[in-house]
């Protein structure tokens, strides 16, 4: 270690001689210095007492088996040489960190019946609601913080979503996969949670007078569930549809924009309204349906598994609405 | 000129023919075209001292074995089909196929298409019993809404945005057609991923570049195969009863942020307007080899489902992660 130059202490008078003939440079040195000795650990200290302070809110929100529980998690796809969608840990962690944000403090999400998901393969069939998917993250942030063993949920996403810079590592990253059947069968074959929200943009942006109605229930998610013998986990989410206010929405603006549709949602125009409403959430899982038959038959008959499920699902909501006291408690 | 070969139906003396056309793929010698590239010298190399190799290529062969003997004729001309007349040639291996996307598309069209045809016609014509083609895994194209794997059913629609691998494209169809009409012939394509080793191929010049540049915000997952991997799945697809499509993969797939991590090289990550307008005026000043629709390569992801390769062809992986991707940075006297 060597001595600061303000404080003359072993031989400084030799030092300084040699030094002075060149002053600018001795200035620099003495900058340099300081940067090194003081001012490096001061930042450093500082980053790292921001980094601990975050981890012991992150405890404190998460619980303090968080890190053993994404550890379990990473070494469950390192054992199969990483996992093939992209989905890293490391990176979802924080992602998480934010989803339990709003699932512990803001929306208190209320969970039953997480015991119905089985450890293999499953197909989580749940209602859309709240115009944007806040309701898949809390699902997904459930399993992961609740679950024994944590679970990541998989969802598949906009096929244009690949397109944008960010996005598209963003979404790969968290284990979200691009929407085309044969991605679905490979993680039911891998044994992953698939979440599937068979109404897709019909249910997520519905008006506010339609809320809690099932909308029209997609096939696909049957003839998936039937090919690869997956069981059925029905899922229903109370309280994501008066997050946003949706008084309507707009057929020609939708159009003009190209967008699938353009809801009307006063609240956002109000300072800090674009945040959703803190509504209390309650998420049932229900007990697992395993549905037999043949993938290749009609679609009448499927329709009428697929009815069986909607019923579920809706009956499930309406029994949720029932002991629903309060819309914020 | 010999008659064109009738189909044969499945009766006994069929079967003994087939016996026949086994034996003669398992001990017949076996021409190589572009014998003289990376890839087509290491095969050589590995499969000369087990029985004989014909080179077919219009460069000459530095530093042959001795064992092997080479034409440097082209493909296209009659002394080519003297060649393929002889009847102890058992199987072709092609992999001259031409990529130098520098070159005219009419000259590539002409060398690929035609000269793959006029193979194709020595195969029926001479009954050759086994063909392999070496097409790529880049025929099914990178596209955002690619299946994260995909199968060897797919559509090839990697001439979507990247006109210039069409001519792969027909390669494949062509040897597609072979394959249903004529049985009597074994024929097998290999559709390998990314190829990383000492070979001139755009993957494998990309990661050996001293910063790597990527786009940024883009980090699609990736797949690698080891040159000698690729190698060793054509030597397994000369083993006679082998027929088909295989996609051929490597180890386990990567995000392209991690392999150049592997690697030790900085990236620059440009976003991708910049990049592509980039690109496109480094090309035109020949200042890069990297065309620029080439940059949806590490835009979006296009790996492949090798499970049939796996089940049918025996095939595996040799090479982990880390040697597959150091291989680019070997000694290159090969």
């Amino acid at each position: 270690m060597h001595a600061a130059p303000w404080c003359p202490e072993p031989e400084p008078e030799a030092n300084w001689c040699r030094v002075t003939p060149m002053p600018a440079r001795a200035a620099l040195a003495r900058i340099g210095d300081v940067a090194a000795d003081d001012v490096l650990p001061l930042v450093g200290r500082l980053w790292g007492g921001a980094r601990r302070s975050v981890d012991e809110l992150a405890v404190r929100l998460l619980g303090s088996d968080f890190e053993e529980r994404a550890r379990l998690l990473q070494a469950r796809y390192a054992e199969a040489g990483g996992d093939p969608f992209g989905l890293d840990l490391e990176t979802a962690k924080y992602a998480i960190m934010t989803c339990a944000f709003f699932h512990r403090l803001w929306f208190r999400a209320e969970v039953r019946g997480l015991e119905n998901v089985p450890a293999g393969r499953v197909l989580l069939i749940a209602n859309h609601s709240g115009q944007i998917p806040i309701d898949g993250a809390m699902i997904g942030t459930s399993l992961f913080l609740d679950h024994e063993p944590p679970r990541v949920i998989r969802a598949m996403v906009e096929k244009w979503s690949q397109t944008l810079p960010f996005v598209s590592t963003f979404f790969s990253r968290v284990g979200q996969v691009v929407g085309v059947p044969e991605n679905a069968r490979r993680l039911l074959e891998m044994g992953e949670a698939l979440l599937v929200f068979p109404e897709g943009t019909r249910g997520i942006s519905k008006p506010f007078s339609r809320r809690y109605q099932l909308q029209e229930f997609g096939n696909g998610f049957m003839r998936l569930a039937i090919e690869t013998g997956t069981p059925i986990v029905p899922v229903a989410v109370v309280g994501a549809e008066e997050q946003y206010v949706n008084l309507g929405n707009l057929k020609w603006a939708a159009r003009a924009l190209r967008m699938p549709v353009f809801p009307v949602i006063p609240q956002v125009f109000v300072p800090f309204g674009q945040m959703p409403l803190p509504t209390k959430y309650f998420i049932h899982f229900g007990e697992p349906l395993h549905i037999q038959g043949d993938a290749d038959e009609d679609d009448a008959v499927m329709e009428e598994k697929v009815h069986l499920v909607k019923q579920t699902i809706q009956s499930m909501i309406n029994r949720g609405l029932k002991q629903r006291t309060s819309l914020f408690f | 000129m010999a008659k064109r070969p009738t189909p044969k139906k499945p009766t006994p003396a069929r079967r003994a023919a087939d016996g026949a056309a086994a034996a003669r793929i398992e001990g017949g010698a076996v021409v190589v075209t572009g014998i003289c590239g990376r890839l087509g010298r290491r095969l050589a190399r590995q499969l000369h001292r087990e029985r004989t190799v014909i080179g077919l290529d219009r460069r000459e062969f530095v530093g042959k074995p001795k064992d092997i003997e080479h034409h440097s004729i082209d493909v296209r001309r009659k002394k080519a089909r003297e060649l393929f007349r002889r009847p102890d040639i058992g199987a072709l291996v092609h992999l001259g196929v031409m990529h130098d996307p520098r070159l005219g598309a009419e000259e590539h069209h002409t060398w690929n298409v035609i000269a793959f045809q006029k193979l194709l016609e020595y195969v029926e014509r001479y009954q050759i019993p086994k063909l392999v083609l070496l097409s790529s895994a880049n025929v099914y194209g990178p596209r955002p809404d690619n299946p994260q794997f995909i199968s060897e059913d797919a559509p090839l629609l990697g001439a979507n945005r990247f006109s210039d691998i069409r001519d792969l494209i027909e390669l494949d169809m062509l040897a597609q057609s072979f394959f249903w009409r004529n049985p009597g012939t074994e024929t097998v394509i290999l559709r390998p991923a990314h190829i990383l080793g000492t070979v001139q191929n755009a993957p494998s010049n990309y990661l050996r570049l001293k910063v790597v540049p990527t786009l940024l915000g883009f980090d699609p997952m990736m797949q690698v195969v080891h040159q000698d991997d690729v190698v060793r799945a054509v030597r397994l697809a000369l083993r006679p009863g082998v027929r088909g499509i295989f996609n051929i993969a490597g180890p386990p797939p990567v995000a392209l942020s991690r392999a150049v991590k592997l690697l030790g090289r900085p990236t620059l990550p440009i976003p991708h307007a910049m990049a592509r307008a980039g690109v496109e005026r480094l090309w035109r000043w020949h200042m890069t080899s990297f065309p620029a629709p080439e940059l949806d390569f590490i835009r979006y992801v296009c790996m492949v489902d090798d499970r049939r390769a796996r089940a049918v062809l025996g095939y595996g992986p040799k090479f982990d992660l880390g040697s597959t991707l150091r291989a680019v940075d070997e000694e290159r006297w090969v």
